[in-house]
């Protein structure tokens, strides 16, 4: 297992938006979780790089253990945490930079100086995010000139120039168009052979299409996790099925 | 019946909107009215570039004045500055949320200030203190320079506050997650997407600067001679104005009136450009 969650509670000041929920996130698979607005998705991925940390007045119980040792650990950075657990947002935000520095900025920070190795990990990543064709002639245009898809391939690139071992896609598709999203799809089942994929997909279709397993939350709770396959065919609660089907959400 | 109230009222709203327009536009022509007889009499680089200021014997140099207003400006910007940008950076990025709500209306405060009190201050507390401290008059460059700093405060910093409070959150979030400190967020992400709102906050403070007249008339002296050190007293734009309108007649007056106009057009560039940087938004 990559990530084990284990009766994590978290709270926004006296609100409980996540309650007991234990969950185990295999390695090189697509984890797709599921669920309507305000049921605790985002939450939950932001607990697992602590992201949660910047909310004033959240607590958080339990346990999370990535590779098997507790993430809120004294001796845990935090900074080291999020390179290991790279995220995407919903909305793209490229640093206000050129293509090429944005990639970099990551690898720069943890000392990479040499030009021709930061082009190295700026070709990679872009390629893993299906992005390189567009833009290998103009890596020097700010970021912001891209289109919303790009920007959002942009981003993911950023994250994989980290060489993280974990990535958290936030409902990062949910803006783009039907041709980016399939880029992004298709790179992220590249990216499983190399990494551990957790996907709040912004919709139940995409996790239909790309992911290996399926969580399905529900007010803070974990209603159901398994293989995609069995998820879909035969939920074993009835407000997945419901869910699944279309009937509420 | 209904459509005739629209109308109206569209009307209304637009001669009351049309009339603080209108007074720029009076304003703006009786000083040009006033003033560019005097220049083209008086001819142009005489007046720009004379170095001497005596209207008794028709001289009507203003370069001393405008080198005055340029450097009390400067030496404000340069102790100003640098204290509003931390204190920017720091209430809306730093500070808990309760000093923040202790330090903003605070800052506000300080805008509420007259600026005859901030002279006053000036007169009895930095004046002796430079005097005591550093030698010469006391009024000058310097005492000008320290209290304009201070007055440009609110201005820098409630502008490059918001213009920082303004950005999205993903830019944060998104360094953050990359794994960056906070510092590093902040010096790499947060202060260049927030440049241009920044830098237009820095040009109105310095327009403040420029355009500030009782405060600075009380402690800067007001000779009309170019100074040598920071520790001269000179004249600026605004307090020659201010200064002579009273007994001004004549040729005289219309000097004043051609003062005006260069501290118009000084304002102006300032103003334009700080609306250029504002529009420059890079998201």
């Amino acid at each position: 297992m990559k990530i084990e969650i284990q009766n994590l509670n978290v709270y926004y000041g006296e609100k409980q938006v996540i309650q007991d929920l234990s969950l185990q996130i295999p390695r090189n698979e697509i984890l797709s979780i599921i669920g309507p607005a305000n049921s605790g998705v985002t939450t939950l991925l932001r607990s697992l790089n602590r992201l949660v940390d910047l909310t004033p007045g959240c607590r958080v119980e339990g346990s999370i253990l990535l590779d098997g040792e507790s993430i809120f650990d004294e001796e845990v950075s935090v900074t080291e945490l999020r390179r290991k657990v790279g995220m995407v947002f919903e909305i793209p935000a490229p640093l206000p930079m050129s293509i090429f520095d944005n990639i970099a900025y990551g690898p720069r920070l943890k000392g990479t100086k040499n030009r021709q190795k930061l082009m190295d990990v700026a070709e990679e990543s872009l390629r893993l995010a299906a992005l390189w064709d567009e833009t290998k002639d103009r890596l020097k245009m700010p970021a912001f000139k891209l289109s919303g898809g790009q920007q959002q391939r942009l981003c993911i690139a950023r994250v994989l120039a980290l060489r993280p071992e974990v990535i958290m896609l936030d409902r990062s598709c949910s803006g783009l168009d039907p041709i980016s999203t399939a880029k992004i799809e298709d790179s992220l089942v590249q990216l499983k052979k190399q990494f551990t994929v957790v996907l709040a997909p912004h919709n139940v279709q995409q996790a239909g299409r790309v992911s290996d397993r399926v969580a399905f939350m529900l007010m803070g709770k974990l209603i159901e996790d398994g293989k995609n396959s069995e998820v879909f065919s035969s939920p074993k609660d009835q407000r997945t099925n419901d869910y699944i089907t279309g009937r509420f959400g | 019946m209904r459509k005739f109230k629209e109308n109206l009222s569209g009307r209304i709203f637009f001669i009351l909107a049309l009339s603080s327009i209108s007074a720029l536009a009076l304003i703006t022509v009786f000083i040009f009215i006033k003033g560019v007889p005097f220049i083209a009499e008086v001819g142009l680089f005489n007046f720009l570039f004379g170095s001497s200021w005596a209207p008794d014997h028709g001289e009507y140099g203003i370069l001393p004045m405008i080198a005055g207003t340029f450097i009390v400006t400067f030496g404000a910007a340069l102790i100003g500055i640098p204290i509003a940008l931390c204190c920017a950076v720091f209430l809306a990025e730093i500070a808990p949320a309760w000093l923040r709500n202790l330090f903003r209306p605070a800052i506000q405060l300080l805008a509420g200030i007259p600026s005859v009190v901030y002279g006053f201050w000036g007169l009895v507390f930095i004046v002796p203190f430079i005097m005591n401290h550093f030698g010469g008059p006391g009024v000058g460059i310097l005492a000008a320079s320290i209290i304009l700093g201070i007055m440009i405060l609110p201005t820098v910093i409630s502008i490059s506050e918001v213009s920082i409070l303004a950005l999205p959150r993903q830019y944060k979030e998104g360094a953050l997650a990359l794994g960056l400190t906070h510092w590093q967020t902040i010096r790499s992400v947060i202060l260049p997407s927030a440049k241009s709102g920044i830098v237009a906050a820095v040009i109105l403070g310095i327009g403040r600067a420029v355009g500030e007249t009782m405060a600075v008339i009380m402690i800067v002296g007001n000779a009309p001679a170019m100074p040598r050190s920071i520790l001269d007293p000179v004249r600026t734009l605004t307090t020659n104005i201010g200064l002579e309108m009273n007994y001004a007649s004549g040729l005289h007056e219309k000097a004043l009136f051609a003062t005006g106009i260069v501290l118009f057009i000084i304002i102006m560039i300032l103003n334009a450009s700080a609306q250029y940087f504002t529009r420059k938004r890079s998201f």
